[in-house]
């Protein structure tokens, strides 16, 4: 079964493929969705036989790789050479995160037929998408660090076209341009990080770098470097600061991509690099700590700005940045097993949370500001439940999923010998202001009343279609049971991935903890402090909204920087794009290019032209004029010969 | 006996003179002549050698040149008579139709 | 004796082509042509080339010059106007190119000049007529054919080329 992987991703590449040639041709909206979907479907189907196939496996046999083709070799014989394949490596990581992006992925195939529907370019939308499954498949299934970069560019290339779907509008291109340019901010990282890692280790191969890796020291420069500029990429691409600020602009974009790429799966790319990578940054604390650092800054500076923020994809997407920066936090605390169990049930309430939040707008016909929703609980029932769920699993509750792997973190944070009370402190607060943020938003789009007129067209404002509802139904329910996989002491997932990151938690001397009554403290705290949270946003927002206009206007400044994000992008602006695009267009568009290359091009015509000129006074035409020209050559020949031999 | 050097001196001599008339003169005819001299010149010096080394191909070559003169004094008069009815002037100086 | 022959002859002949090349009138020229094609001939019977000499005075002297002269009366061309015929570049440019030549080729004469007997039997046995056609119709059957080949291209051409358009 294992020598069928290739066709998870093979799949989803006939269907962009067979949608990209044929599809602007093909009439039928449900053909068409049915086949982008049924794709990813099969892919996921796959996935699943691999895995449970795996399961029946011992430890040691779980770890396979399959070979499609060779891409480059350059074979000198020494360690100069570059040997990459095109092979896939199925372990526990990898089958697991492919189950996410396919199951996920699916799902959202689904709910954007009912999504687009009417879109004059539906056909466009699924090919895209089916691209992004097939580019992020690579990512998380290959063997070695070039293939995976190709999965990270061609994410990053499908985020820009599908951010950018509706072309026609001024602000989606600028948005889709912005999230590629700061991406590739972070690629250059990443890529100087894999020129280290081949002139260090030989070659890109995961298995021979990290099989090396395991017999260097730690504290190694070399290393740290190294580490330090993969993080580089992953900030760009996970949306961590300092480059986070293409992700609320790419709330242009369609909601399903929203969730897709921006919620649940490209985002987690630069999670999963670090996992991935967990033994190269083991031997380097010196980026374990800015890992967790970064990570708890992104945390509670996304959360605040969510609270302000009054469109509701914004909130959504300032709470995807506060939450992978949770993830970072595990990273950098060396809990890497946690941070991909908050990774898998992020992107199981995130893409409820966005979903749902599209059946909104469908439902108010566009409408995306929250100030002007309200009573929506009436007429979208399912939305509604849905979301509420969704809003109370990323608040950390118990049972749901969210509780469990937010808590593993904090627990993780507090107690690893690479953390610290303070990281524990930041995440609280950053859980506080998530479970308030979070129901500021339910309230203010579902309770209370409508703040809009009802009739709309003559309609009420209507639930959405099947298509629509059943993956928000289904994620709901992944969102409750899903946290169970990640019991503490009791954890399927930490001992699935175990494996994967023992070489880590070997060079790191993680012992395993045993049960310590502080957990059971720290779980009340986190639990009480999210209540809190819930409590005083729905108190606020439904009985007694005077209190907040009473803060706006109190602390009038700080809500205006929290609303205008810190005005983080016009500081970008001003200190680094305007340079760059006044110095490009005076010295590189004015000097270099007319005047340099334009010049020189120019010049050999006119040099062309002189020499021409000058020369063709020669042909006179008068025939006793070339005789001359004879008698001349023929003294000069004369002289030669005469006189040098 | 009048030595090799002296046949070719004046065989040399009547050369220049005949690339003189071909560069300085305008009118066509004379440079037909030039030329005319210029090719005796070269069978003269031919024929000096030939007799000098006893070998008759040097006559026989200046044979071949004389037909060759022959031919050629008739077509080139013949396009001189052909250019005369069209321009009215032997002068080579007003004769550039193929000049830049 | 034979150096006088040589030296009067050599001199008229250089003489005469001098005043070819600087005569006005066209028939001067041709006139003066035809008196150093004499002397050439003459040069070639101090040279034992009989056949060599007869050829000439029929052909050059015969045939070609008749046939300048011809044209030239034909085309009734007068003296040469004279125009500002004064020391223009070209004439400059002229002498002092071949003057070049003519100090080149005299220091090869003389630095390189290689000196050779002169066998007159030797001389006077290639210089038959008989012997030459011996030679013309056995070794050098192949160029003497392509040459009647070469003649009829000529007539035709010339009567071609010199013809008046049908009206």
């Amino acid at each position: 079964m294992f020598l069928y992987a290739p066709y998870i991703i093979f799949f989803p590449l006939i269907g962009f493929l067979f949608l990209g040639l044929f599809g602007s041709r093909l009439k039928n909206e449900t053909l068409i969705g049915t086949i982008g979907s049924a794709t990813v479907g099969f892919s996921f189907l796959l996935s699943s036989a691999i895995f449970v196939q795996m399961l029946g496996v011992e430890e040691i046999q779980r770890r396979q790789t399959v070979e499609v083709f060779t891409w480059l070799s350059t074979f000198t014989g020494s360690t100069t050479s570059l040997n990459v394949s095109v092979a896939y490596q199925i372990d526990q990581l990898s089958i697991l995160m492919a189950l996410i992006v396919t199951g996920v992925g699916f799902l959202i195939h689904v709910y954007s037929i009912g999504y687009m529907h009417g879109d004059k370019g539906f056909w466009r939308f699924f090919t895209y998408l089916n691209l992004f499954i097939f580019a992020m498949l690579n990512l998380i299934l290959a063997d070695n660090f070039l293939l995976m970069f190709l999965g990270w560019e061609g994410v990053g290339l499908c985020s820009y076209l599908l951010i950018g779907f509706w072309y026609e509008k001024k602000f989606t291109g600028d948005a889709a341009k912005k999230a590629f340019i700061v991406n590739r901010i972070g690629d250059f990282g990443f890529l100087l990080g894999m020129f280290l890692i081949f002139q260090t280790f030989g070659s890109l191969n995961f298995e021979t770098v990290f099989n090396s890796a395991t017999n260097i020291s730690i504290g190694n420069t070399t290393i740290t470097i190294m580490t330090l500029l993969l993080f580089l990429g992953a900030t760009g691409k996970s949306a961590q600061v300092p480059l986070y600020v293409w992700l609320p602009d790419a709330m242009a974009g369609p909601t399903p991509v929203s969730a897709l790429i921006h919620a649940a799966t490209m985002v987690t790319a630069g999670v999963y690099m670090v996992a991935r990578c967990s033994i190269l940054f083991a031997l380097s604390p010196f980026t374990m700590e800015v890992v967790a650092s970064i990570g708890a800054l992104t945390a509670i500076f996304a959360a605040t700005i969510g609270l302000v923020q009054n469109d509701i994809k914004k909130v959504l997407a300032y709470s995807t940045i506060s939450q992978l920066g949770y993830m970072f936090l595990a990273m950098g605390v060396a809990a890497f097993s946690a941070g991909i169990f908050h990774l898998m049930t992020h992107a199981f309430f995130k893409a409820l949370l966005f979903l749902g939040s599209g059946a909104v707008i469908h439902a108010m016909h566009d409408e995306q500001d929250i100030q002007k929703m309200g009573g929506l609980k009436k007429y979208l029932p399912v939305t509604y439940w849905t979301f509420f769920i969704g809003a109370i699993a990323i608040a950390g509750i118990p049972p749901f999923a969210g509780f469990f792997s937010k808590d593993e973190i904090l627990w993780k944070a507090f107690s690893s010998e690479h953390g610290s009370w303070i990281l524990w402190l930041i995440g609280l607060s950053g859980a506080l202001l998530t479970a308030f943020y979070m129901f500021r938003l339910v309230t203010l789009t579902f309770d209370g009343e409508p703040r809009f007129s009802i009739k709309q067209d003559g309609h009420l404002p209507h639930e959405a279609p099947k298509t629509m509802t059943i993956p928000l139904i289904i994620l709901a329910v992944l969102s409750v049971i899903g946290g169970f996989a990640g019991v503490p002491h009791a954890s399927v997932i930490e001992h699935w991935l175990d494996p994967v990151f023992a070489p880590a938690n070997e060079k790191l001397f993680m012992a395993e903890h045993s049960f310590e009554w502080m957990e059971i403290v720290l779980m009340v705290v986190s639990v009480a402090v999210a209540l809190a949270g819930i409590w005083a946003a729905r108190k606020i927002y439904l009985e007694r909204t005077e209190i907040a206009d009473a803060f706006k206007k109190k602390f009038h400044p700080l809500y205006e920087l929290l609303l205008h994000k810190y005005k983080i992008d016009e500081l970008y602006q001003e200190a680094i794009v305007s340079p760059i695009q006044k110095g490009s267009e005076k010295i590189l568009w004015k000097g270099v290019d007319i005047r340099l290359i334009d010049g020189a091009v120019n010049s050999t015509g006119r040099v062309v032209q002189w020499c021409s000129q000058t020369f063709r006074v020669v042909q006179t035409g008068v025939v006793q004029f070339y005789a001359v020209i004879f008698v001349g050559g023929i003294v000069a020949v004369l002289a030669w010969i005469l006189f040098h031999m | 006996m009048i030595s090799l050097p002296s046949y070719l001196m004046l065989s040399a001599v009547m050369f220049i003179i005949g690339v003189c008339g071909v560069i300085a003169r305008r009118n066509a005819i004379i440079v037909f002549m030039s030329i005319e001299l210029m090719l005796n010149s070269v069978n003269l010096s031919l024929v000096t050698f030939s007799a000098f080394l006893g070998n008759a191909t040097g006559q026989i070559f200046v044979f071949f040149v004389m037909t060759l003169a022959a031919a050629e004094a008739a077509v080139g008069l013949a396009i001189v008579i052909a250019l005369f009815r069209r321009k009215q002037t032997l002068n080579l100086d007003e004769i550039n139709i193929l000049k830049w | 004796m034979e150096l006088i022959v040589f030296d009067i002859l050599a001199a008229v002949s250089v003489v005469s082509a001098l005043l070819v090349v600087t005569r006005r009138n066209p028939i001067i020229s041709a006139l003066w042509l035809i008196v150093n094609f004499f002397c050439l001939s003459g040069l070639y019977l101090t040279l034992h080339a009989q056949f060599i000499a007869v050829i000439q005075i029929l052909v050059y002297a015969g045939a070609i010059m008749v046939l300048f002269v011809f044209v030239i009366m034909l085309l009734n061309l007068g003296d040469e106007r004279r125009l500002r015929d004064a020391l223009s570049w070209k004439k400059i440019v002229a002498v002092g190119l071949s003057f070049g030549v003519l100090m080149e080729l005299m220091y090869a004469l003389m630095m390189r000049g290689q000196q050779y007997p002169f066998d007159a039997i030797k001389a006077t046995e290639i210089g038959t007529v008989e012997y030459i056609g011996s030679q013309l119709f056995t070794k050098f059957l192949f160029p003497f054919e392509i040459t009647s080949l070469l003649l009829t291209a000529a007539l035709i051409g010339a009567v071609v080329l010199a013809k008046k358009k049908f009206e």
